[in-house]
Order: structure tokens, then C-alpha cells, then sequence
């Protein structure tokens, strides 16, 4: 039994398709992450697995259980992050994770958990005078309270500082080590990069590409190409002189060429030299995630948070 | 299935939480405490109700063999005895008419020199009443007044009173302050335990706190019960600072009985739900805390807290027959001030009621999950 499996998952907020059809299963022990604009369905598809939303159609599957019918089972194997984690103000993590041991019915040792999620020294401060890493850091160990085989974790990182981020992916790749099996929700590609073992992109409602990293650059993103600073004439010359297909990039005064085995630069660059044009730095560049997922995602990531009648107005702009 | 665990580590967390929150503890345990001093300070000091008149006396009494008669001061003890106007003697040296509007006096009794040798004579004698007529005073002034008047002319003339009035109270030795102790503990019963739920229910709701809640066995009935238990401690304390303050400072006069508790614990239950019926059935905190006044407002002035509805007009006080609190505050009303404990019984049957079904409503209204 795979702990999550997602067949043709449906779910409409009015004419809106939030979640459009899509299919995924996560493996034991894997880091699965959901990348994708604000308002591709990420937060929705993470809130019916859940079992926080009913979904509309379609087959979900979470530790072999339906999380909406059997939610009260499926909350006791799982831990939760939300979107923007909060608690009562008043309270320590210490104390908030005993109150989440009781409400459990469990026996936790409260310092471990701190130490596991790096939060040992802020263990006595009030949740509301916690920094924004420390807010969600206590809202990770909250989610292992339970010790869950499976976690879920909603944008863990938005909006926190460059060094904040670096320590939570820390504590989560030290959760990957001791064999949680962890599905992230994130708009960062560096995070998706950095932290999954394979990531599914979604944009308005579907998936549009599921696989590791280079996998995904391999099949979506343009081979190697080279690159080399010049005049337009000196494309032309190449073109002519060559088997190569040349193109020519007028704004950065680049003359590129798709390098379909690795001798072909050695072609083109000794074509070069024979032109007696000038010509300057040359490089050799590959699709990153980033170019791919700008070439999938039909619209570049918005600042708002998901807002399904805003992305239901884009969509019809776009028909 | 409700567990207690949970609902004990709810309240734990959620009053240690409270605790800690100093203003929150201010306004939930001092602030009713406050408000007894201020009304118990305004109508139970004395002088409330009395009349000043300043009187200049210029009588100097009459010798009758050898001994002097002074009827004026008499007289002048007789309009004190009303207890509803205060006599205060100036010294004759002053211009009398110059005095008054000097300092802005409303009413002056003149007494002139031979008013006692007159009165003793029995030939008429005129005293001068000064009044303001565009003050309140002046007709209570000439009232009494008259009044003294008439009973100094029948004694004049050998006859005797016959009718007499003796002025006494109903029920206990009953006073503002009696009556304001039940009135603002059921304020303190309606106001921390409402706004509270109104304010956790909404911003719980906004900034998704009930749904990371709903990710854990802790029930949406687990949670509110552990709300109410701590409002009937915060309740229980309040109405011992308030009773204390009462008895203490005031000398109020109320019976403390086994009866008190069901008010003290059906009404958090009642007035908890009822803010947390209101931050469901709202879309935001600020509609919530908008919505909340709206119902918390009228009751809280409508109900007999400040003042007993008999003051009202009758269409105010059939309002006053809808209102929850209402019940609750006529309840300890009828226990601590009028032992009439029938009445009492007739008040827990009505505000349990209306709390049993406002809880159920307020439960099966409110959503952890979103569908």
C-alpha cells in the first residue's frame, strides 16, 4: 500500500475547477513536492488529503483510508503544517506540545521534539513573541506530537527570511532522514529542488509535470545549447558554413545554437574563427527548473495568496 | 465520545492562557468590581435625594414667665425631619436676598423676628419662601413647606394630627445597593463569557485555528465545554469580588444560598454559546464584533442590571421579557435580595432552557471543516 494515492481528483468552487482532474501516488519515505503558482490547486488538493475538504470527484487514498469519511483514523496517523501556522498567543511550544500529547493521549518527551526541530532555545517563549521561523518550527513539532508516518506540510517556508528557510529545511530534511514520508506544498522552486526526491507542478487545476527535478528539465526544458557573443552576420556565417541550426538573440547580441551532441560546439566554433568576424565570450547553458517551469506555468507566479475568483477571472481572460 | 482529558487539557491551555493576559484578566475579574464601586460610590453615599435651603433666622423668641419660648428652631428641626430638604442657617448680618443670589441659592427661608411671639400669641405670622422658578426644587421646597406649615397651625389651634403617615419598605431593608450586586454579576455572567466566545469563534475562524484544531481528536463540543468551564470559574471568582465589595464597602444586604449556583453555571453556559453562535453564523471578526453588540448591548442595559425595569416604560419592559438575561439577573434578584425562591425555580427552568438550546444550536451550527 502506497501511503497517498490520487486518482483523477476533482474539485469545483462554483464554475471554478480549483483542482482539475489530477492523478499522483507518493511512495513510503519520499519527499513529494507540489510546486505551482498561487491558485494552481496546491493548498486545495493538500486540504482534501487531509481530510479538511470534501473533495468532488475522483479517488483519494491516504495510508490506504478515505481522509474525508475517516477522518478521526487518518488524523492520528498524519501530521499537519497549515498555511500560515498559528496558536494561542499566550503559550509556550513546550506547553503547546504537552496540550497536543494530551489531546493525542500520548506519552511525548516535549525536549526531544524541540531538538529535533532546532527550537530547543525559544522552548519557554510565548508563541507570540516567537520569530516567524519559530512560529513555524513549533508548528512542525506540533505535527509530530503524534508521530506520524505521513506529513503534510502547506508552504512551510513562505514569507520567512532567507536564513530562517535554510534552518527549516534543515529539521525537514532530518525528518526525510528518519523515514517520514513527507508531501511540501511550495511556490520556491529552490525549496522544491532542494528538498523533494520528485516534484509535481500544477497550474490551474492540473498537473502539468510530475517527476524528479532532471527529469522534468529533460523532458520540458531545451537540450544544451551554446552560446557565443557576436554580430548578426557572424550567425549568418555559421548557418551558412555548417549543418547547424543557428538562431540569433538580437536583444543580448547572442548567436545560439542547440547542441545536439557535444561535437557540434567544436563545429560551430571553429566556423567562427574562420569567419574573421569578431567574436567574445562563448558558454554552454541548460534548461533550470526555473526555465521550465516559466514554460509551463501559463502565468508567471502573482504576490496573492490562493484566490480562486481571481484565477477564475484569468481563466476566462485566457479563453 | 466527549473525553475529559481533552476538555481539561483544553481549559488548561486556554486558562493559563487567559491568566497571562493582564488587560484580558482586568476587564473579565476587576472591572465589575470597578463598576459596583462607581455605582455603589454615586447612590448609597448620603445627602442623595435632600434639598438644600439656606434659612436666615431672625426670630428671637418669646419670654412667657419668665421662660423663652423658641419656636422657629423648632419649626426649623420640623422641616429637617422631612429628610427631603436641608436646612443650613446663615448669620442675620447678612442682606438675606443679596445672599442668595450671591451664591447661586435656589431656595431661602426667611423666619422673621417675631415669629415666635406671634405664633405663641396666635396671630398670623408670615415666613418668606424664596424659590427659583425655572429650578426642579422650588415645588418640592414649597411642598414641605406648607406642609410644616399646616401641622405647626394645628397644633397652634389645639388640634390634633389625625391622619399621620409612617413611611416603610417592602421585603428586606431593600436599597440601590441590594439590588445593583445581582444586576452586575449578571453583567459579568453576560459580558466576559460573550464577547470572549464572539472574539475566539471569529478570529479562530480567520486565522485558521479551528481547522489545524479539527486535525486532532479534540471535538468542536470538547472545545466549547472547556470555554464554558472556564468561564463558570472566571463567573465564580467575579461574583465573590462583587459580593464581597458589596457586603463589605456598601453593608448591602443579600442572602448568599446553594440557589446562586445554577445561575452561575447556566449562565456562561448560555451567554458562551451565544457568542460562539455568533462568530459562526458570521463571515468575519469584525461583522462578529458588530453582530455581538447588537445582541449584547440591549440585554445589558434592558435586562434590570443597572436599574430594575419598573423604571422603564411597558413596551421597554415586555422587551426586557425576551431578553436571556433577563431571567438570569431576576433570578439572583429573587435569591439574594427577595428569597422567593419559586421565583428563582421559575428563572433556572427558563435560562436553562434557552441555554440548552442555544448550546445545540451553537454546536451543530459551527464547522471545523470547510465542505
Amino acid at each position: 500500500m502506497l501511503p497517498i494515492e490520487v486518482t483523477d481528483l476533482r474539485k469545483n468552487y462554483g464554475a471554478l475547477r480549483a483542482v482539475d482532474g489530477i492523478s499522483f501516488t507518493v511512495k513510503q519515505g519520499e519527499v513529494f513536492g507540489l510546486l505551482g503558482p498561487n491558485g494552481a490547486g496546491k493548498t486545495t488538493t493538500i486540504e482534501i488529503l487531509e481530510g479538511l475538504r470534501e473533495r468532488d470527484g475522483g479517488d483519494v487514498k491516504v495510508l490506504g483510508l478515505d481522509p474525508w469519511k475517516k477522518g478521526n483514523v487518518v488524523h492520528q496517523k498524519i501530521g499537519v503544517i497549515p498555511q500560515e501556522f498559528t496558536f494561542l498567543e499566550k503559550t509556550t511550544p513546550r506547553e503547546a506540545i504537552n496540550y497536543y500529547a494530551e489531546l493525542f493521549n500520548t506519552k511525548v518527551d516535549a525536549d526531544e521534539i524541540l531538538k529535533d526541530v532546532l527550537l530547543e532555545e525559544s522552548a519557554k517563549t510565548y508563541f507570540e513573541d516567537l520569530s516567524g521561523g519559530q512560529k513555524r518550527k513549533t508548528g512542525l513539532a506540533l505535527s509530530l506530537v503524534n508521530s506520524p508516518e505521513l506529513l503534510f506540510l502547506d508552504e512551510p517556508t513562505t514569507g520567512l527570511d532567507p536564513n530562517a528557510r535554510r534552518a527549516l529545511w534543515d529539521v525537514i530534511r532530518g525528518l526525510k532522514a528518519k523515514g517520514k514520508t513527507i508531501i511540501l506544498t511550495t511556490h520556491y522552486l529552490d525549496e522544491a529542488q532542494q528538498l523533494s526526491d520528485r516534484v509535481a507542478i500544477m497550474d490551474h487545476g492540473r498537473i502539468v509535470a510530475l517527476g524528479t527535478t532532471e527529469e522534468i528539465i529533460q523532458k520540458h526544458g531545451s537540450g544544451e545549447r551554446l552560446e557565443i557573443h557576436g554580430s548578426e552576420k557572424l550567425a549568418e556565417y555559421i548557418r551558412a558554413n555548417t549543418e547547424l541550426q543557428v538562431e540569433y538573440n538580437n536583444n543580448r547580441g547572442e548567436v545560439v545554437i542547440p547542441l545536439k551532441q557535444k561535437i557540434d560546439a567544436l563545429a560551430a566554433l571553429a566556423a567562427a574563427e574562420q569567419s574573421g568576424l569578431d567574436w567574445g565570450h562563448i558558454q554552454t547553458l541548460q534548461d533550470s527548473l526555473d526555465d521550465v517551469f516559466i514554460k509551463l506555468v501559463s502565468e508567471p507566479a502573482g504576490e496573492q495568496g490562493d484566490m480562486p475568483v481571481e484565477e477564475g477571472k484569468k481563466k476566462k481572460e485566457l479563453f | 465520545m466527549l473525553s475529559g482529558r481533552r476538555i481539561f487539557a483544553d481549559f488548561k491551555v486556554f486558562s493559563r492562557g487567559y491568566m497571562r493576559n493582564k488587560f484580558g484578566l482586568f476587564f473579565g475579574l476587576i472591572f465589575p468590581v470597578i463598576l459596583i464601586l462607581i455605582f455603589g460610590a454615586i447612590f448609597s453615599g448620603g445627602g442623595s435625594g435632600t434639598i438644600t435651603m439656606v434659612v436666615q433666622n431672625r426670630d428671637t423668641g418669646v419670654n412667657l414667665g419668665g421662660q423663652t419660648f423658641d419656636v422657629s428652631t423648632a419649626y426649623l428641626d420640623a422641616i429637617n425631619a422631612t429628610g427631603t430638604l436641608r436646612v443650613i442657617t446663615i448669620s442675620n448680618s447678612e442682606n438675606f436676598t443679596e445672599y442668595l443670589s450671591r451664591n447661586s441659592i435656589e431656595n431661602g427661608l426667611m423666619i422673621p423676628p417675631n415669629f415666635s411671639e406671634n405664633y405663641v400669641a396666635q396671630q398670623p405670622v408670615n415666613i418668606t419662601v424664596y424659590t427659583n422658578p425655572s429650578g426642579s426644587t422650588g415645588g418640592t421646597v414649597l411642598g414641605i413647606v406648607n406642609a410644616v406649615n399646616a401641622h405647626f397651625n394645628l397644633e397652634a389651634f389645639n388640634g390634633s394630627a389625625i391622619i399621620a403617615t409612617t413611611q416603610r419598605n417592602v421585603g428586606s431593608q431593600e436599597n440601590y445597593i441590594d439590588f445593583l450586586v445581582p444586576g452586575l454579576i449578571g453583567f459579568a455572567i453576560l459580558v466576559n463569557p460573550m464577547f470572549s466566545l464572539v472574539e475566539l469563534s471569529s478570529s479562530y475562524k480567520k486565522n485558521k485555528l479551528f481547522k489545524q484544531l479539527s486535525l486532532t481528536p479534540l471535538s468542536k463540543m470538547e472545545w466549547l465545554i472547556a470555554k464554558i468551564f472556564w468561564y463558570i470559574v472566571l463567573s465564580s471568582l467575579s461574583f465573590v469580588l462583587m459580593v464581597a465589595v458589596g457586603i463589605l464597602l456598601f453593608d448591602a444586604n443579600i442572602t448568599l444560598t446553594v440557589w446562586l449556583i445554577p445561575f452561575l453555571v447556566l449562565g456562561p453556559l448560555l451567554f458562551a454559546s451565544l457568542g460562539m453562535l455568533v462568530g459562526t453564523v458570521t463571515k468575519n471578526p469584525e461583522t462578529a464584533g458588530v453582530i455581538g453588540n447588537i445582541v449584547t448591548f440591549p440585554m445589558m442595559f434592558l435586562s434590570g442590571t443597572f436599574f430594575p425595569i419598573a423604571f422603564m416604560p411597558e413596551y421597554l419592559q415586555t422587551v426586557a421579557h425576551v431578553l436571556p438575561l433577563f431571567y438570569v439577573v431576576e433570578g439572583l434578584n429573587n435569591v439574594m435580595v427577595y428569597q422567593n425562591y419559586t421565583g428563582a425555580l421559575i428563572d433556572i427552568a427558563v435560562v436553562a432552557v434557552i441555554a440548552v438550546v442555544i448550546f445545540v444550536l451553537a454546536v451543530k451550527l459551527f464547522k471545523w471543516r470547510e465542505d
